[in-house]
């Protein structure tokens, strides 16, 4: 059965079954392979990506479930060239240790900023409370959002 | 210019290891599932002579349900959904927002899809959501419950009719029946909850009290698990 999903504006015409989690879709059907795999259940966040802008856990989403909805990836997520402010806070408080997890932690900071432009200390927490970092880097996670906010970090 | 995670493969093999082990460690641990636990048909009822004892008695019975963790859980009284049968803290630790369906960036339907993920144990319905702050039950004995569904103020401004409605047909409250997994069902069947509403309300619909309405469920301390992975990640 043919899905039509589009992804980072470019739409695809998929032969896959309605089921199929979308991350298997975007990772071996698209090659596009940011968005992590990390528990497969919902649990740890690394696969979040944006579907009409809001945070979805990839690994537990059918695509048949975004047939026909804008969903953005991290490849999609700076406009050309310029960065997302998420993308370049995380590069000046130098968030990164191994890495596995900031897709799905910068797709929901992104997800939360637009919801909510100036989040509180506590309304940060909460918001990444379902994206784990293994390296416990939660602290630079917090500050990054924070500068992408505007706020001091 | 994109980002670009590098990544090393051990380092995804010990992530997602730690993470099945948070993932077990913080699941609900539903038990068997429960395959006969019927209600008393409402027939059985009519030997009490007394109408509003009748009344009390049907609502005790249908109480049965409204209690039941699988309704529990989205009736909380404060901002948190819980899980599982006793009623633990939702995994991950989410907030019912404004519109009762979670904040962004943990929207309920971030997870939740329009039907159950098996693969994940994650419920899903179109409408997940929680019920509204001043609808919560947790907590809530049996006879404040009651007294609480009959007041428009409480209950969504639902007359009789719509309540029996939200009750016999709503579809989110009929996946309590059939929850899939490891889940147990609500007592009985979704027809056989609506008769006994619907005989309540026909026989005046009063409200228990004494022992049984005082019957109330409290939701799980948080799991001891699950509070020391919340202490590392944020405290």
């Amino acid at each position: 059965m043919a899905i039509e999903i589009r992804v980072n504006g470019k739409t695809h015409r998929l032969d896959v079954d309605p089921d199929t989690p979308l991350l298997w879709v975007l990772r071996d059907t698209l090659g596009l392979t940011g968005t992590k795999f990390g528990c497969g259940i919902a649990q740890c966040g690394a696969c979040t990506v944006h579907v009409e802008g809001e945070a979805r856990r990839a690994c537990v989403t059918p695509v048949e479930a975004v047939a026909g909805k804008a969903v953005t990836t991290i490849e999609g997520l700076a406009e050309g060239d310029t960065l997302h402010p998420v993308q370049q806070a995380w590069l000046e408080e130098d968030v990164v240790q191994c890495g596995y997890c900031q897709t799905g932690q910068i797709m929901s900071a992104a997800a939360l900023l637009d919801a909510n432009p100036k989040p509180s200390d506590l309304q940060i927490k909460t918001a990444m409370a379902g994206n784990i970092c293994r390296c416990g880097a939660y602290d630079r996670i917090a500050k990054a959002i924070r500068r992408a906010a505007g706020e001091p970090s | 210019m994109n980002v670009r995670p590098f990544v090393n493969r051990s380092i995804v093999a010990s992530l997602i290891s730690a993470l099945l082990l948070i993932a077990a460690a913080c699941g609900g641990g539903a038990p068997e599932q429960n395959v006969d636990d019927p209600l008393t048909a409402v027939a059985e009822f009519a030997s009490i002579g007394d109408e509003a004892a009748r009344s009390k008695a049907l609502f005790v019975e249908a109480g049965r349900v409204i209690q039941h963790p699988r309704c529990l859980n989205c009736h909380p009284s404060d901002a948190h959904p819980r899980q599982g049968e006793l009623l633990a803290m939702h995994e991950p630790p989410v907030v019912r927002g404004e519109d009762n369906h979670g904040e962004s960036p943990q929207r309920c339907d971030t997870c939740h899809q329009g039907a159950n993920v098996d693969h994940a144990g994650i419920p899903g319905h179109p409408a997940w959501h929680l019920a509204p702050l001043q609808m919560g039950w947790i907590d809530r004995s049996l006879a404040e419950i009651c007294e609480q569904i009959k007041d428009t103020e409480r209950n969504g401004g639902m007359d009789m009719k719509a309540l029996l409605h939200h009750m016999e047909e709503d579809s989110l409250v009929g996946w309590a029946w059939h929850p899939g997994g490891d889940r147990e069902p609500a007592p009985g069947t979704q027809a056989a909850f609506g008769a006994l509403i619907r005989a309540w309300i026909e026989t005046g619909a009063h409200c228990p009290d004494g022992e049984e309405g005082a019957h109330t469920v409290s939701a799980a301390p948080w799991n001891a698990d699950c509070q020391s992975c919340h202490e590392l990640l944020f405290e």
